[in-house]
């Protein structure tokens, strides 16, 4: 068995079975970030896929991958989205070294 | 006529399978679909195309046969005059390639009713068929096309390979003809529908898009895009199968309903017909062979509005093809995104 089950995604509403106030708060939350606002659809599903990306969620990739094909972007548009989120995961990493040769300097004669 | 592209053999007898009856999701939303009058008269000439594209949910190729006779245009065109329908809406397969075709656009417009073609773009370049631009605009026909997305990977996975290339010059032909351009009274609007098992986006999202690329990548003008969602019926069933894709597409469907669509959807104003004369709720139900209620007329040669105009809609699982999101019809989005 694999650790993530494909199937899953269509019963997230089960993680709120002990605290379901706590989920259904999520839930209106959740909902009101996706709406048009200053940000389009579109524009958040985007978001939503490099998050997802950063996050290496394998349920939300699915998710807004969906989203994003339903939100009328095409797979450059989401490969570029892809890319950004994985630059700054890339970046993020790389300014620590930045934080190693402080160390080593620290030491260092 | 192309054979390079394939035919798909595979057919889809078994309707699509819900988990929840059509009909008793409307009852729990308090609706009943009814029909709201008859408007349009949508004829389907036939099945035979030039495509042979993947999500066809008339199953239409080269190799098909079945096409409408002189008899049975003849039968058309009398209950045009009769009854004074306003839109004669002509789909196929490739409408074009009926023998029957241009006769039957001529005495729709010469009886007064506004002509449209669902009209498929690379037909233009079968034998034959390259004044087809001029013969349109000699007939003001609103010309209705499909073209899945602005790029060649996308429209070419869907409708064959080359497919994209040759539209493109065939819109460029329609643009020549006065068709799209500002000024013009010659509508020419296009069709999207999405390339897999996905819901189509926001009408006039996507339509900007459209407009932008088309115009800045081919210089290609228009005046409408139309969303339709890919019905769960014949070519698009099959890949839905093959793909494993079936229970989370129809889920998906299901989920999106949305009962403001109900009121706008295209059988409550048209009477589909097939090629053998036969009558239908719409050109789904009509390539399921599922016929008009029993206790109205079934033929066009029968066909009485006033009998149709409040009558009751044949469905199944696949209308909820319709209802989802903003829903889906001939002519495009009904209603808002919900």
């Amino acid at each position: 068995m694999a650790y993530y089950e494909e199937d899953d995604l269509a019963r997230f509403s089960e993680v709120g079975k002990h605290r379901p106030d706590l989920f259904e708060k999520f839930m209106a939350w959740y909902q009101a970030c996706q709406e048009d606002g200053a940000l389009s659809r579109r524009e958040k599903a985007l978001i939503g896929l490099a998050v997802a990306h950063a996050l290496q969620c394998p349920y939300c990739i699915d998710a807004y991958s969906q989203s994003c094909l339903e939100a009328g972007s095409n797979m450059e548009q989401m490969t570029e989205a892809i890319h950004m989120a994985s630059a700054i995961r890339g970046g993020a990493a790389l300014i620590h070294g930045l934080q190693s040769h402080n160390s080593v300097n620290k030491v260092s004669m | 006529m192309s054979k390079a592209l394939p035919v798909v053999q595979e057919k889809s007898n078994e309707p699509v399978r819900a988990v929840i009856d059509f009909d008793e999701k409307l009852a729990a939303h308090g609706l009943e679909l009814r029909a709201a009058g008859v408007e349009t008269l949508q004829v389907n000439t036939g099945k035979l195309c030039n495509q042979a594209c993947k999500h066809c949910h008339v199953d239409a190729s080269p190799a098909r046969t079945e096409i409408m006779t002189r008899e049975t245009v003849e039968q058309v065109i009398v209950a045009l005059r009769r009854f004074r329908i306003s839109t004669l809406d002509i789909t196929g397969g490739a409408p074009e390639l009926n023998p029957s075709f241009r006769y039957l656009v001529r005495e729709a417009r010469a009886l007064g009713a506004h002509v449209q073609v669902r009209h498929n773009l690379t037909v233009m370049f079968e034998p034959g068929q390259d004044d087809l631009p001029e013969f349109f605009r000699a007939h003001e026909v609103e010309v209705i096309s499909s073209l899945p997305y602005f790029l060649a990977e996308q429209t070419d996975a869907q409708r064959g390979r080359g497919v994209f290339e040759k539209s493109i010059e065939a819109l460029r032909r329609l643009n020549g003809a006065g068709y799209g351009t500002e000024g013009s009274n010659l509508t020419l609007n296009l069709v999207y529908n999405p390339v897999g098992a996905f819901l189509p986006p926001p009408q006039s999202s996507i339509e900007q898009d459209f407009r932008r690329e088309l115009r800045k990548r081919h210089g290609i003008v228009f005046n409408h895009l139309y969303t339709i969602t890919n019905m769960p019926i014949k070519r698009f069933l099959d890949y839905l199968r093959r793909s494993g894709n079936e229970e989370r597409y129809m889920s998906r469907l299901i989920a999106a309903f949305n009962p403001a669509t109900v009121e706008g959807l295209m059988c409550r104003s048209l009477v589909s017909v097939d090629w053998t004369g036969r009558l239908y709720d719409c050109d789904f139900n009509q390539m399921l062979e599922l016929a008009v209620a029993p206790e109205l007329p079934q033929t066009i040669a029968e066909f009485d509005p006033a009998k149709f105009a409040a009558r009751r809609i044949m469905t199944g699982s696949h209308c909820f093809g319709c209802t989802a999101g903003a829903g889906s019809s001939c002519g495009g989005a009904v209603a808002a995104n919900s």
